[in-house]
């Protein structure tokens, strides 16, 4: 464990770590362009320049291996002297067209120009002329101007994907990047070239020209768009609707969970959330004036529709029939809920209670990927909701075709895509109550006697358990659309209908109330599990496969 | 609330008589009126044109001369082809205390002016005519010296400019007929994208 000084401050670091890093352990930030912290090094900004005592020149921070006895300093006048002298010949070719150009706001050269450039450019020749607005691929758009070669790109297309699909071609200050001849950059993973370029020359075609990125906010979640569970930051907009059609969710960004998915995200995660924001089911549906219409065809209100259900739930429980009522949960809604419902249909109402919706794989890889595209199937395995614990879902819509069941909860799932339209009509007409609840239109939802519209994931608090078992909180980002509201806040109302003696406010003392009950989660809280997430008690991955570092 | 008394001043012998004071009162009258009288007449037949009459300005026939840096009404600035030259950054946007300004950003078909504004309002109801959005452009694409101050409407709807009177400051609503070629989201259109850069004749070629 060689010990170094940076700044003044003594550290210890393993052997083999770089200035660099000591550095970030500190807190100390050198700026880097061509560093990061998921590439290997390579060393050809020059921009991390550090003054290093007894060495006669500047070393670059990123490459300079700790030794005993090292004294570095990164805010010294030479350091400093070296470090704009370097940015000068990075923008000596940059266009500065900072106003359009959709980095600006969050690019490194501004802010390190900002930071300690500040000199009067001398630059008088012309600048090299290069293509711009390139397509490279069907997520990614290159201006080659704006590039300053750090080579993070390709060396994440080297290293991390192991595609290669793009090159430096040409030399000197011809130089320039682009994708081999008759490649195009389409990987699963292609997006996070966008991520890690410190400048303007790679962005995102689906945010171009979208928004300026200081009108976006920014809040911590989770992706659902597999049983990986992501971490990523939500870049949304509320009080500027004509951005964006008026949708919500600008863009997201994945956020660094060494245990989870490091500094990536997977395409099909950052681009599969149009639904937050596009036909959604936004006002509660009833029945409407004819009491027991097979369709939901009328409006109704909240207090009706929870009113008119807990009426009939109450009924058959006070007959003492509670196998006649059918619930069929979802792997997508969170452990509070699946909590609430186990707690409620199951326990309260003696009801069959099933998350486990058979469904065809996805797509996968052995990075991020993960073939079963709901978030939470390991969250409910553990609270008893799938096999063997709990009946298959098809199970509970064959008994209610057969007559064993009268009544129906079904939150999110589409009956019609897994079933056949002609099942689902029929149990429309066989039920004495079809109950949907989700967040988006769909045929199931027209079919059913009340249609409730519930909020999307980013609009509610609560945790998933991704496929490792670790349990990751969600975060709310912003409230619910519409009517809609959370299922927690629906299965809590319902409860205290029933008479239950229910006494949780929120997510938060739900999974208080849930990691009482169940070992798995024992001890856990909110703030035990943070931004990154904790592993559950008993860690049995449920494919056998676990994730590659 | 605080009453204060004030001493008014008595009245003197002449003045309680009344009709001398109103003789004086009406002297003063008469004499600006026929001093205005003579002097109009006069500068009517090109005399006496050094002696300043009544000061009284005939608006709107007559205007006060506008200070060159006095902000009325917002205007966008054209390139040779007559099309806008805003770049779309949204800088002005972003710097406006009303927000009264709404840009709706497209892809320019020459890539090196990249961005253009599909659509770009501004809500004269809501604007405070603070000039940051002229400060603030980097395209020298937005003035405010148009000149044009007698801002009224009939609706709040008719006070939200839309490209077309920003474009053309002589237009006002309802404008009947588009003849802006290039695509932008276009009132008379319903609110749809109109015009084509095909129509557009380019200055130069890229």
């Amino acid at each position: 464990m060689p010990s170094l000084t940076i700044d003044g401050r003594e550290v210890s670091v393993p052997k083999g770590t770089t200035v660099i890093q000591a550095a970030e352990k500190m807190g100390v930030f050198i700026p880097r362009y061509c560093y990061h912290p998921g590439l290997s090094v390579a060393g050809n900004c020059r921009i991390c320049l550090v003054e290093v005592e007894n060495l006669p020149k500047l070393q670059v921070a990123c490459n300079l291996p700790v030794t005993e006895g090292m004294v570095v300093h990164t805010g010294s006048e030479q350091a400093e002297d070296g470090r704009r002298a370097v940015l000068e010949f990075l923008l000596a070719n940059h266009p500065l067209d900072c106003p359009v150009c959709d980095q600006s706001g969050e690019c490194d050269l501004q802010n390190f120009y900002m930071n300690f450039g500040l000199y009067d450019p001398r630059f008088r020749e012309q600048k090299v002329k290069k293509q711009k607005a390139v397509q490279l691929g069907p997520h990614v758009m290159l201006d080659q101007e704006r590039c300053i070669l750090c080579s993070r790109c390709v060396r994440f297309t080297d290293e991390i994907t192991k595609t290669g699909e793009i090159g430096i071609f040409q030399r000197g200050d011809r130089a320039k990047i682009g994708v081999y001849p008759g490649t195009e950059l389409e990987n699963p993973y292609s997006a996070n070239v966008v991520d890690i370029c410190p400048v303007g020359a790679l962005t995102e075609r689906a945010f171009r020209f979208k928004a300026r990125v200081w009108y976006l906010s920014s809040a911590q979640t989770v992706c659902n768009g597999c049983s990986q569970g992501c971490n990523m930051d939500m870049h949304y907009v509320l009080d500027r609707p004509h951005l964006n059609e008026g949708a919500r969710v600008v863009r997201v960004k994945p956020r660094y969970n060494p245990d989870v998915n490091q500094w990536w995200l997977c395409d099909e995660g950052r681009y599969g959330l149009e639904w937050i924001d596009k036909a959604r089911l936004q006002e509660v549906r009833g029945p409407g004036d004819t009491a027991n219409a097979d369709t939901n065809s009328g409006k109704a209100t909240w207090e009706q529709a929870l009113g008119a259900i807990s009426k009939s739930l109450a009924e058959w429980k006070a007959e003492d029939v509670g196998a006649r009522i059918g619930v069929i949960a979802s792997a997508k809604l969170t452990n509070e809920e699946l909590f609430l419902i186990r707690e409620i249909f199951r326990d309260a109402l003696g009801a069959q209670v099933s998350a486990w919706v058979p469904e065809d794989p996805g797509t996968c890889d052995e990075f991020l990927v993960k073939a079963d595209k709901n978030p939470n199937t390991r969250g409910a395995t553990l609270l008893n909701l799938t096999s063997p614990d709990a009946p298959e879902a098809e199970r509970i819509v064959d008994e209610a075709l057969a007559g064993n069941i009268d009544l129906l909860w079904v939150f999110g799932y589409d009956l019609v895509e897994g079933f056949g339209e002609q099942k689902v009509r029929e149990l429309g007409e066989k039920l004495k109550l079809f109950v949907y609840s989700g967040t988006n239109e769909n045929p199931t939802q027209a079919l059913a006697h009340w249609g409730l519209p519930s909020a999307a994931y980013v609009e509610k608090d609560g945790t998933f358990v991704n496929h490792h078992g670790r349990v990751q909180r969600i975060g709310r980002v912003f409230s619910p659309l519409g009517d809609s509201r959370e299922d927690w806040r629906i299965l809590l109302e319902l409860g205290g209908l029933l008479g239950l003696q229910l006494d949780w406010r929120d997510p938060q003392e739900i999974f208080l109330g849930l990691a009482d009950a169940e070992t798995a989660f024992a001890g856990m809280s909110y703030g035990t599990i943070g931004d990154q997430g904790v592993e559950v008690a008993c860690t049995k991955p449920t494919e056998g496969v676990t994730a590659p570092w | 609330m605080a009453v204060k008394a004030v001493q008014r001043r008595e009245l003197t012998f002449w003045e309680k008589l009344y009709i001398p004071q109103i003789i004086c009162g009406l002297k003063i009258t008469s004499t600006h009126f026929f001093r205005n009288l003579f002097l109009h007449t006069a500068h009517l037949l090109g005399r006496l044109k050094n002696v300043p009459a009544s000061v009284t300005i005939q608006y709107p026939e007559e205007r006060r001369p506008l200070m060159s840096r006095y902000r009325s009404r917002h205007r966008l600035t054209l390139r040779e082809d007559n099309s806008p030259r805003c770049v779309g950054c949204m800088l002005c946007e972003t710097v406006c205390p009303a927000r009264c300004i709404t840009i709706v950003p497209g892809e320019h078909p020459d890539p090196d002016v990249e961005k253009y504004p599909i659509r770009f309002d501004i809500d004269l109801g809501m604007c405070v005519y603070c000039g940051y959005c002229v400060e603030v452009c980097p395209e020298d694409a937005i003035r405010m010296d148009t000149g044009i101050l007698d801002l009224a409407a009939y609706s709040r709807e008719a006070m939200r400019l839309d490209i077309h009177e920003l474009m053309g400051p002589k237009l006002r609503k309802p404008i009947s007929d588009c003849s802006l070629e290039f695509p932008h989201i276009c009132a008379s259109a319903d609110g749809e994208m109109k015009g084509g850069w095909d129509s557009v004749p380019r200055s130069k070629g890229s």
